[in-house]
């Protein structure tokens, strides 16, 4: 059972951790991704997050059904934030329940890390004196 | 043919919108798409790597286009 939404709207924890529970799952383990003040020392004022929406929804979901094939786990909501974030905002949430914790704790991590690799989002920084696309160059 | 390429990211910063048209020959592939586009805007080469998506999938180098595809550049992503 898969739940993905971008929004332009804060996320609420409290809806992904709800939409996972289950009465045959042991345990639920949650990524929450939040807006840092810094970046190798220099301060940030806030991040813009824009996607190529319909893409990303089709590539989380191509990633969620992976993990549902590789681990004995339940349910999975990833909810991810678009638009301009302030310091300690949250991007990106990750919720997976499983009947034991070691399945949830594994997909947990491969659905935030291959979603930096593959899922059509971009983040900039913006700093006092410039912005920058993350990642954009080597 | 015209094709219509949707631009995300620093790849909207570079074309200086959200999409561009680039006129190709028919049956030109993603690899020749790619070739056009640097020749147009050829900050596109400094960039860490990235990929075209036709119809909202990673597409090969070699696959081909069509004026109906939706086409876009998939600069490098950077969410969570």
């Amino acid at each position: 059972m898969i739940d993905i939404q971008l929004s332009e709207k804060p996320l609420d924890v409290k809806t992904c951790l709800d939409w996972v529970m289950d009465p045959a799952c042991g345990g639920i383990d949650v990524f929450i991704g939040t807006v840092r003040n810094a970046t190798k020392g220099k301060e940030v004022l806030r991040l813009e997050f824009e996607a190529y929406e319909r893409m990303a929804i089709k590539e989380l979901q191509k990633i969620c059904e992976n993990a549902l094939v590789k681990w004995p786990i339940h349910r999975i909501s990833v909810h991810h934030r678009t638009g301009v974030l302030q310091v300690g905002e949250i991007p990106v949430i990750i919720a997976v329940s499983a009947a034991h914790r070691a399945a949830a704790f594994d997909a947990c991590r491969y659905l935030i890390d291959t979603l930096k690799e593959t899922v059509p989002i971009w983040k900039k920084e913006v700093f006092a004196d410039g912005e920058v696309w993350v990642a954009a160059h080597p | 043919m015209h094709l219509k390429i949707l631009a995300f990211g620093i790849a909207r910063d570079i074309f200086g919108g959200s999409q561009t048209v680039v006129e190709i020959p028919e049956n030109a592939t993603v690899s020749g798409l790619k070739t056009q586009l640097e020749a147009k805007y050829p900050r596109l080469q400094k960039l860490a790597s990235y990929m075209i998506a036709v119809n909202d999938e990673y597409a090969q180098p070699g696959q081909t286009l069509s004026a109906t595809d939706e086409i876009a550049i998939i600069p490098p992503v950077s969410g969570g």
